[in-house]
C-alpha cells in the first residue's frame, strides 16, 4: 500500500519547535553555567517523574504528528488517487482502536451496548435486551466470563509490562546513577507506567478499555488523540508569544522613549480587553474567513488544522502581554547595571547590547513563564471549545470530548466514562506539567535559590 | 495625588480609543460585512439581494470610514465606524440580531451576574488569603507542603470539572439544590449557592498559592526581622506587619477585577442557567451575533480600565509612599 | 565586675552541616562595648542573630550557651524569649532603609515596643515615643512621629531604629554594622549618639563591624573573627598596640595610608575559604606567610597570654617557642613605586563648567517645574599619568560627573576636552573613535560583569566594538597579556564571572577597561564593595598599572584613606559643586573649606587620635 506524507501546518510548527528545542538543548549542553540550573531540576524526583510522564505524552503526540494519506486502490487517468482521510503513524499503530467502532455508547470494558435494543431472534420473537458489541469482548462465548477474562488479561498485561519495565530499569540504572538523578523515584515510576501500559494494551486488544462514545468510537483512542491537540495548543502558542514578548519587552525596557510608549500602549490596549472576549471575537472572525474560503482546503483535516493553528496564534496574540510587561520591567532593572554601562562606554551598538547582554539575562524569566503557561493553555483549550471558540468540532480534543459528553449528562444512568477519561487524561498531563514547571521555576528563579546564606 | 489620579484617567482615554479601533478593525475590516452576511445566510445558496437585505437590517450598508455620497457632517456620521463603533463611547450599543436593545439587556442582566460574581469574589478573597496565611505561618513544615501540594492538584483540574462534578454530586446525587435556574430576591438563594461554592473552589489552588508566594516574599524582608527583634509573636508579625505590606501586591491583582464582576462568568452562568451577562455573551458567540460580542468587548475593556483607575486609588489608601508624594 | 552576657562555645551551622559560626566564646560586661570585627562572610552577623534566636531559615544553632544575667537564652521557651527580644536585648541593623516597616508610621513602630515591653498604650506611648525620638536627636519631633520611614533620610532612619531599640530599655544593644550604609559625616553622628546613649543608660553594646576605624572609636573589647572563629580577642588598646594573630596584623597593614604612598600595601593573598571547607587546621593557613606544617594539621587552641589577650594561633602556643611572631609587619624599606616627579605634567582631560541637570516634572501635564542640578558647574583638570581623586558623599553628583565625562549621560552644558579635543557635541561615529581613550571601572564587581559571558568574551567586546586589533588571533593574544597584567591566570579566560571572587572580578573589570588601551581610567568607587585585604590588592594593582602604562585616573571615592594613599590631586565635591581642590597633601593636611574640614574630622582614625571633631548637623539637603 503506497502513501504520500502530508505536512499539515501544525505539523510543520511542531517540527520547528522540536528543532528549536534540540538546538537549544545542544547549545545548553556546551555551557556549564546554563546547564547548572537544569542539573538542579534533575535532582528533584518530582520533576523527573513528571518529565517521564510528560515524555510519554510527548511520544504519543509526536507519533500523532507524522501524517500521511493512503493511496486508494482505484486510479483515475493513471494517476494515483489518495484518500481524503489524513492518518498519522499513531493511527496506524492503534488501527484496531480506531477502526473497531461500535454502534453507540458502551461502558468501559463492557461486552454489550449501554442501552437495550429490540432484536428479533430466529423465530421472529422481538426481544429487548442489551445487544452484544461488535468488537468488545467478542471472543467471549458467555457474558459471565467477562470478569475473569478482564482480570486475567489485565494481570498478564501488567506482568509483561512489568517485565519490560524491569528490563528498561536494569538497562538504564548505571546510566541514571552516573548523573545523580533520583534513581528510586524514576525506577518506581517507570515500573508503574510500564505495568499500566502493558495492562491497557492487553485489555485494549479485546475490549474498549474506556468504553465508547455516542457514535461508537473508542474513548481510549479519543483520549490519546486529544493529547496532540493539547500539546500543540500548549506549545505552538509560544511560537507567537515568545518573539513578540521578548523583542517588544526588551526593546521597550532598553530603548525607552517613544518606543517604550508605543509598545506599552499596544499591550495595555490588548490586555484591557478581557481575554476570553478577545479570543472569542478573533475566533469568530477567523471562522468567517475560513467558511467563506472553502477552496483553500483540500481535506477536512487541513481545514481543522488551520483552525487549530489560528487558534494558537490568537491565543499567542492575546497572551504575550503579561510576559512582555515582565520582561520590560526586568530590562529596566538590567539596563542600569554596570556591565551594560561598560558596554555603552565601548560604544557597543544597542542591537548588540540587546542580544548579547540583555537577552541572555532575561531568558530564565522567559523559560519559567513558558513552562508555567503550558498547563494553563491546555486547560484553556477545553474551556474555549466549550464556549464554542475552540478547535474545530471535527478535531478530537479534550474540549470537544467534554463538550460532546456534557450533552449526555441528563441521561439516566449517566454516561460518565467519556467525561472521566477526558478529565483524567487532562489532569495527569496538567499536573505533570505543573509539577515540572514548579521545579524549573525553583531552579531558575534567583529569588527561590535560598540555599546559600549570605551573612 | 489629585494630579496623579487625573493623569491616570486621562491616560486611559487613548486606551479606550485603541480598543475601539481594534474591535472595529476586527469586526469590519478583517471580514467585510458581505463576508459576514454570506456566512450567516449560508455560503452556497445566497443571493446578492439577500446580502443587501441582511446588511440593511443591521445598518451595515454604509461605507466603513468615509461616506463620500453624503454631505457635510454626514460624511463622517453616515458610516459604519461612526454609528457602530464610535457610538459605544456614549454607551450606545445598538441592537442585537433579534432586535432587542443591547444596552437594556446589559442593565437587566448585570444583577444576576453580580449576584453570583460578587459573593464568589468576596468569599474567595477571604478564603484564599486565610489559607495562604495559614500556609505561611506553618511554612517549611509538613502542613505547608501538604497545602502547596493540594494547591497544585486543585489548579491542575479543569474548571469544567468542578462545575460538572459539582452539579452531578450536589444536584443530581444529593438533590440539595436545583441543577440550574435563577430567581431574583430571596428565593434565588438556592440557585446561587452552588455556583458560588464552585466558583470559590475553582480558584483555591492558583490564588492561595499566589498569595502564599507574596507573603513568603514579604516575610523574607528586613523589616520583618526588625519586628521579630522587637519581641513580637509570629502571629503579630504576620498580621500587623506582613499582611499590611502584602496588601500592595495583592491589590494589584484584586482591585482591577472588581468592575469586571459585572460581566459575570461565561462558564458558570451558562451551566447554571443564570440570565446574566456571561450567558448573554456565550449565547451571542454561539449565535454569531457580532453586535453583541462587539458591545461586550468594549464594555469589558471599559470596566477593566475603570478597574485600573480603582487600583491606583486603592494604592493611595494602603501605600503612604503613593499617598504622600 | 561580672559579665552581662557570657557566650560559650556557640556553634551555628547550615542544615547541610557547614559551620558558619564555629565554637565562639566571649563575654560582655555591663556598660561595655564589645566589637566583633571581621570581613564579609566571617559569620559575625549570624553570631548576633544566634543570640536573639532569629536565624534565617536553613540556619540552625548546633551548640553552646549564652547566659544573659545568668539566664541561658538558649534554654528559654519561645514565649519567654520574646520578652527578651526588644526588652533586655535590642538590635539594630545595617540597612535602616529596609529595616523599618514602610507602611507604618515611626510612632506606631516605636509604640509597638512600648506596648510589648513597657505595657504602655495610647497617649502615654505617644508621649514616650516623642521623647525617645527627641533623645536620639531628631528635630521637629511632633511632626516626625507621624511620618513614614520613606519621608526620613538614611541617618534619621537609623536614629529611629535606635529610638525603637531604646524603647524597651535594653541592657544589651546589638548593633550590626549600624553605620555601614551611611555617609561618613552621618556615621560620625550616629556613633556619637550610640556613645552618648550608652553613657546615659549604662547599657552594653555588641558592635558588629568590618571597619577598624569604627572599632578604634567605639570598642572597649574586640573580638577578631575569621571564617567563623574568633582568632584574637583583646582590649582595644592592646589590639591596636600589638596585634598578635597574623591575620589581624595583616588587616592593619592592609589599610591605605599616606605614609605608605610609595610602597605597595600589604595585601592578604587569596580570599576567605568557603563555609565549612576547612575541617582541620588553622583556617588562615592558606593565606598566612608564617604558616608551617603544624598549621594545616592541627587546629590551634585558644591561648591566653599573661596580659589577658587571647589568640588562636600556634605561634603563641607553648610548643612554638622561638618562631618569628612578627612584631608588626615588616615592610620593605625601599619604596617600590617611584615617587612622582614634582613638576606637573600637561593635562590630559580638561573639564570646564560642566553641568548635568535633570528635569523635575509635576502635575497633570508633567510640566517641567524645576531642575535637579546633579552636576552644577564643575571644572577640573587631570594631568597625564596622575591620579585625581574626586571625593564626596552619596548624592553629591560624583558618579553622575564620571558618567557625563564618558558621555554616558548627556551633559547639559559645559566643555569636556580630551587631549585638546572637545567631546561634547561629537557625532556618534566620532565619539566612538574617542571612546578608546577613556574607560570606566565600576563599583560593584558583581554587577559589572555580564554573568552569561566568558571572561574572554567580556574582554573582547570592547576591542571588537572599537576595532582595536585587526584579527581574532591578535585579540586573543592581547587578552592573554591583559590577564597577566592584572594578575590572573591565562586559563581564566574560558571561565564565567561567577567562578571568581569579588577581588578577581574587579581585576577582570580593570582588564576589560584596559583592553582598548585607554589613557584615562575613571574608577568609580572601585574598592568600596571589597574587604580591606582585597582593597589593598586592587589599589596595588592600580598603582603599578599607572607606573607601567602611564595611565591617568579619575578616582571617585568617599574613602579618604584611599585618597591619601593613591591620589596626587583631590577635588572635594558637595551638592554638585567642587568646593575645594588642590594636591592631596594640601587638601588632606590643611583643608580650607568647612565641608572638607568636617569630612576629614568625621573619619574614624585607627590611631585613636580623635582630635577635635567638627560635627556637621543634619543631613544632606
Amino acid at each position: 500500500m503506497s502513501f504520500v506524507p502530508v505536512m499539515l501546518w501544525s505539523d510543520a510548527l511542531v517540527f520547528l519547535l522540536l528543532l528549536a528545542g534540540i538546538a537549544s538543548a545542544w547549545y545548553v549542553r556546551q555551557r556549564e553555567h546554563l546547564l547548572l540550573p537544569w542539573r538542579r531540576v534533575a535532582t528533584s524526583s518530582v520533576a523527573m517523574v513528571s518529565l517521564l510522564v510528560l515524555s510519554f505524552f510527548l511520544v504519543v503526540g509526536l507519533l500523532d504528528t507524522l501524517h500521511y494519506r493512503v493511496a486508494l486502490p482505484e486510479q483515475s487517468n493513471g494517476k494515483t488517487v489518495y484518500s481524503p482521510e489524513v492518518l498519522s503513524v499513531f493511527d496506524k499503530l492503534v488501527t484496531p482502536l480506531r477502526a473497531q467502532t461500535e454502534k453507540t455508547y458502551s461502558a468501559p470494558l463492557a461486552v454489550t451496548l449501554y442501552a437495550k435494543e429490540s432484536t428479533s431472534d430466529a423465530s421472529g420473537n422481538i426481544l429487548r435486551d442489551y445487544p452484544r458489541l461488535r468488537y468488545g469482548g467478542v471472543h467471549l462465548t458467555d457474558e459471565q466470563q467477562r470478569d475473569g477474562d478482564v482480570l486475567w488479561r489485565g494481570l498478564t498485561g501488567a506482568l509483561v509490562g512489568l517485565m519490560v519495565g524491569l528490563a528498561i530499569v536494569f538497562g538504564s540504572k548505571r546510566w541514571l546513577a552516573q548523573r545523580g538523578w533520583p534513581l528510586r523515584a524514576l525506577l518506581i515510576a517507570t515500573l508503574i507506567i510500564s505495568a499500566l501500559i502493558g495492562m491497557t494494551v492487553n485489555l485494549a486488544a479485546a475490549y474498549h478499555v474506556l468504553g465508547t462514545d455516542k457514535v461508537g468510537q473508542d474513548v481510549l483512542y479519543l483520549s490519546l488523540k486529544s493529547i496532540r491537540t493539547g500539546l500543540i495548543i500548549g506549545t505552538v502558542t509560544t511560537l507567537v508569544t515568545l518573539p513578540l514578548a521578548l523583542l517588544l519587552g526588551i526593546a521597550a525596557g532598553y530603548l525607552r522613549g517613544w518606543v517604550d510608549d508605543v509598545i506599552q500602549y499596544v499591550y495595555t490596549v490588548l490586555s484591557s480587553i478581557p481575554s476570553v472576549l478577545l479570543i472569542a471575537a478573533a475566533v469568530l472572525m477567523m471562522q468567517v474567513t475560513i467558511d467563506t474560503h472553502p477552496q483553500w482546503f483540500d481535506t477536512s483535516a487541513s481545514r481543522a488544522d488551520l483552525r487549530l493553528v489560528f487558534l494558537c496564534m490568537i491565543l499567542g496574540v492575546t497572551s504575550w502581554t503579561g510576559l512582555c510587561r515582565l520582561l520590560r520591567g526586568e530590562t529596566l532593572k538590567l539596563r542600569e547595571l554596570e556591565y551594560i554601562q561598560a558596554a555603552q562606554a565601548f560604544g557597543v551598538s544597542s542591537f548588540r547590547i540587546l542580544t548579547r547582554h540583555i537577552m541572555p539575562n532575561v531568558m530564565h524569566i522567559v523559560l519559567i513563564s513558558l513552562v508555567m503557561d503550558f498547563s494553563g493553555l491546555v486547560l484553556a483549550e477545553a474551556v474555549l471549545s466549550y464556549v464554542g471558540v475552540g478547535v474545530d468540532p471535527s478535531m478530537i480534543s479534550f474540549g470537544t470530548m467534554i463538550n460532546a459528553a456534557r450533552l449526555e449528562m441528563g441521561r439516566e444512568p449517566m454516561v460518565w466514562w467519556a467525561l472521566a477519561a477526558a478529565f483524567g487524561f487532562m489532569l495527569v498531563l496538567v499536573l505533570a506539567a505543573n509539577l515540572f514547571a514548579d521545579a524549573v521555576r525553583d531552579a531558575f528563579d534567583p529569588r527561590f535559590n535560598r540555599t546559600e546564606v549570605v551573612t | 495625588m489629585i494630579a496623579y489620579l487625573i493623569r491616570r484617567i486621562l491616560y486611559s482615554l487613548p486606551i479606550l480609543v485603541g480598543v475601539n479601533l481594534l474591535t472595529f478593525a476586527l469586526f469590519f475590516v478583517v471580514n467585510t460585512p458581505d463576508d459576514m452576511a454570506r456566512m450567516q445566510l449560508g455560503i452556497k445558496r445566497v443571493t446578492p439581494d439577500a446580502i443587501e437585505k441582511w446588511k440593511q437590517q443591521r445598518g451595515y450598508d454604509k461605507p466603513l470610514l468615509l461616506n463620500s455620497a453624503a454631505s457635510g457632517t454626514d460624511k463622517i456620521t453616515g458610516t459604519i465606524f461612526w454609528q457602530k463603533s464610535a457610538s459605544m463611547f456614549v454607551l450606545d450599543f445598538g441592537y442585537s440580531d433579534d432586535g432587542r436593545s443591547i444596552g437594556r439587556e446589559i442593565t437587566t442582566r448585570m444583577g444576576p451576574s453580580l449576584a453570583i460574581a460578587l459573593p464568589t469574589f468576596l468569599i474567595g478573597l477571604v478564603a484564599y488569603v486565610s489559607f495562604a496565611l495559614l500556609m505561611t505561618l506553618f511554612r517549611a513544615t509538613a502542613l505547608d507542603m501538604a497545602g502547596v501540594a493540594l494547591c497544585v492538584l486543585l489548579m491542575s483540574v479543569s474548571g469544567l470539572f468542578y462545575i460538572i462534578g459539582g452539579q452531578f454530586v450536589v444536584s443530581k446525587l444529593w438533590h440539595l439544590v436545583p441543577i440550574s435556574g435563577y430567581d431574583g430576591g430571596m428565593g434565588g438563594f438556592k440557585f446561587v449557592v452552588l455556583p458560588i461554592v464552585i466558583g470559590v473552589i475553582g480558584s483555591v489552588g492558583s490564588s492561595s498559592r499566589w498569595y502564599r508566594t507574596i507573603f513568603l516574599e514579604e516575610i523574607g524582608k528586613d523589616y520583618v526581622r526588625t519586628a521579630r527583634a522587637k519581641g513580637l509573636s509570629e502571629l503579630a508579625v504576620l498580621f500587623r506587619h506582613v499582611l499590611k505590606n502584602a496588601m500592595i501586591p495583592i491589590l494589584t491583582g484584586v482591585v482591577v477585577i472588581i468592575p469586571l464582576l459585572f460581566m459575570g462568568s461565561l462558564l458558570t452562568e451558562s451551566f447554571f442557567g443564570i440570565p446574566g451577562l456571561g450567558s448573554y455573551t456565550i449565547d451571542a458567540i454561539n449565535a454569531q451575533d457580532f453586535s453583541v460580542v462587539r458591545a461586550m468587548v468594549f464594555l469589558g475593556s471599559l470596566l477593566y480600565i475603570v478597574g485600573l483607575i480603582l487600583t491606583d486609588i486603592s494604592y493611595t489608601i494602603v501605600d503612604p509612599r503613593v499617598r504622600l508624594s | 565586675m561580672s559579665a552581662l552576657l557570657e557566650v560559650k562555645n556557640l556553634v551555628t551551622r547550615l542544615r547541610n552541616g557547614a559551620r558558619i559560626v564555629d565554637d565562639i566564646s566571649f563575654s560582655i560586661r555591663a556598660g561595655e562595648t564589645f566589637a566583633l570585627l571581621g570581613e564579609s562572610g566571617c559569620g559575625k552577623s549570624i553570631t548576633a542573630l544566634s543570640l536573639l534566636r532569629l536565624l534565617p531559615d536553613g540556619v540552625v544553632r548546633a551548640g553552646g550557651t549564652a547566659l544573659l544575667d545568668d539566664i541561658d537564652l538558649f534554654g528559654l521557651r519561645e514565649r519567654e524569649m520574646r520578652a527578651v527580644r526588644g526588652g533586655n536585648v535590642a538590635m539594630i541593623f545595617q540597612e535602616p532603609a529596609l529595616s523599618l516597616n514602610p507602611v507604618m508610621t515611626v510612632g506606631q513602630q516605636i509604640a509597638e515596643v512600648l506596648a510589648l515591653h513597657q505595657g504602655m498604650g495610647g497617649a502615654a506611648a505617644q508621649q514616650r515615643s516623642v521623647k525617645l525620638l527627641a533623645q536620639v536627636g531628631i528635630s521637629d519631633v511632633t511632626r516626625r512621629v507621624a511620618e513614614y520611614p520613606f519621608q526620613l533620610s538614611g541617618g534619621m532612619k537609623q536614629r529611629v531604629m535606635i529610638a525603637m531599640a531604646l524603647a524597651g530599655q535594653p541592657k544589651l544593644l546589638i548593633a550590626d554594622e549600624p553605620t555601614t550604609a551611611l555617609d561618613v559625616t552621618i556615621q560620625a553622628q550616629v556613633l556619637q549618639l550610640l556613645r552618648d546613649t550608652q553613657a546615659a543608660s549604662g547599657m552594653s553594646l555588641l558592635l558588629i563591624t568590618h571597619d577598624l576605624g569604627v572599632v578604634a572609636e567605639m570598642a572597649h573589647q574586640v573580638g577578631v573573627m575569621y571564617a567563623g572563629q574568633i582568632v584574637e580577642q583583646a582590649s582595644r588598646t592592646q589590639l591596636f598596640a600589638q596585634p598578635l594573630h597574623p591575620y589581624t596584623q595583616k588587616l592593619f597593614a592592609a589599610l591605605p595610608h599616606a605614609a605608605r604612598r610609595n610602597q605597595p600595601l600589604v595585601a592578604i593573598p587569596g580570599s576567605v575559604p568557603p563555609l565549612g571547607s576547612i575541617k582541620q587546621g588553622c583556617r588562615f593557613t592558606a593565606r598566612c606567610d608564617k604558616a608551617w606544617s603544624l598549621c594545616s594539621e592541627k587546629t590551634p587552641d585558644w591561648t591566653v597570654l599573661e596580659d589577658g589577650q587571647g589568640v588562636r594561633c600556634h605561634l603563641y602556643a607553648a610548643d612554638a617557642a622561638g618562631r618569628d611572631k612578627g612584631e608588626g609587619i615588616r615592610v620593605d624599606a625601599a619604596p617600590r613605586f617611584a615617587p612622582s616627579p614634582l613638576s606637573r605634567p600637561p593635562s590630559l582631560l580638561q573639564v570646564k563648567d560642566l553641568r548635568v541637570h535633570f528635569p523635575i516634572r509635576k502635575g497633570v501635564l508633567q510640566r517641567v517645574v524645576g531642575q535637579v542640578k546633579a552636576v552644577d558647574g564643575v571644572s577640573l583638570e587631570i594631568p597625564q599619568g596622575r591620579t585625581l581623586a574626586l571625593v564626596g558623599e552619596s548624592g553629591c553628583g560624583k558618579t553622575t560627573l564620571g558618567k557625563a565625562l564618558l558621555q554616558l549621560i548627556p551633559p547639559t552644558a559645559g566643555s569636556v576636552q580630551f587631549a585638546g579635543r572637545e567631546l561634547i557635541g561629537l557625532g556618534a561615529g566620532e565619539l566612538r573613535t574617542q571612546r578608546a581613550t577613556m574607560q570606566m571601572v565600576f563599583q560593584d564587581p558583581y554587577a559589572s560583569l555580564n554573568p552569561k559571558m566568558r571572561v574572554a568574551e567580556i574582554l573582547e567586546e570592547g576591542m571588537t566594538a572599537l576595532n582595536i586589533e585587526s584579527n581574532s588571533a591578535a585579540r586573543q593574544a592581547h587578552i592573554d597579556t591583559l590577564l597577566e597584567q592584572v594578575g590572573l591566570a591565562r586559563s581564566s579566560k574560558w571561565r564565567y564571572p561567577h567562578e571568581f571572587s569579588g577581588g578577581q572580578r574587579q581585576r577582570i573589570a580593570i582588564a576589560r577597561a584596559l583592553a582598548v588601551s585607554p589613557q584615562l581610567l575613571i574608577c568609580d568607587e572601585p574598592t568600596s564593595a571589597l574587604d580591606v585585604s582585597v582593597q589593598a590588592q586592587i589599589l596595588n594593582l592600580l598603582k603599578s598599572l599607572q607606573q607601567k602604562l602611564g595611565l591617568s585616573y579619575l578616582f571617585i571615592t568617599h574613602n579618604l584613606a584611599v585618597v591619601e594613599y593613591i591620589a596626587h590631586e583631590v577635588c572635594v565635591m558637595y551638592l554638585g559643586r567642587i568646593v575645594e581642590r588642590g594636591t592631596a597633601e594640601e587638601v588632606l593636611r590643611a583643608p580650607k573649606h568647612p565641608y572638607t574640614q568636617a569630612l576629614l574630622s568625621a573619619v574614624p582614625r585607627i590611631d585613636g587620635a580623635r582630635g577635635e571633631r567638627i560635627r556637621l548637623e543634619g543631613d544632606l539637603p
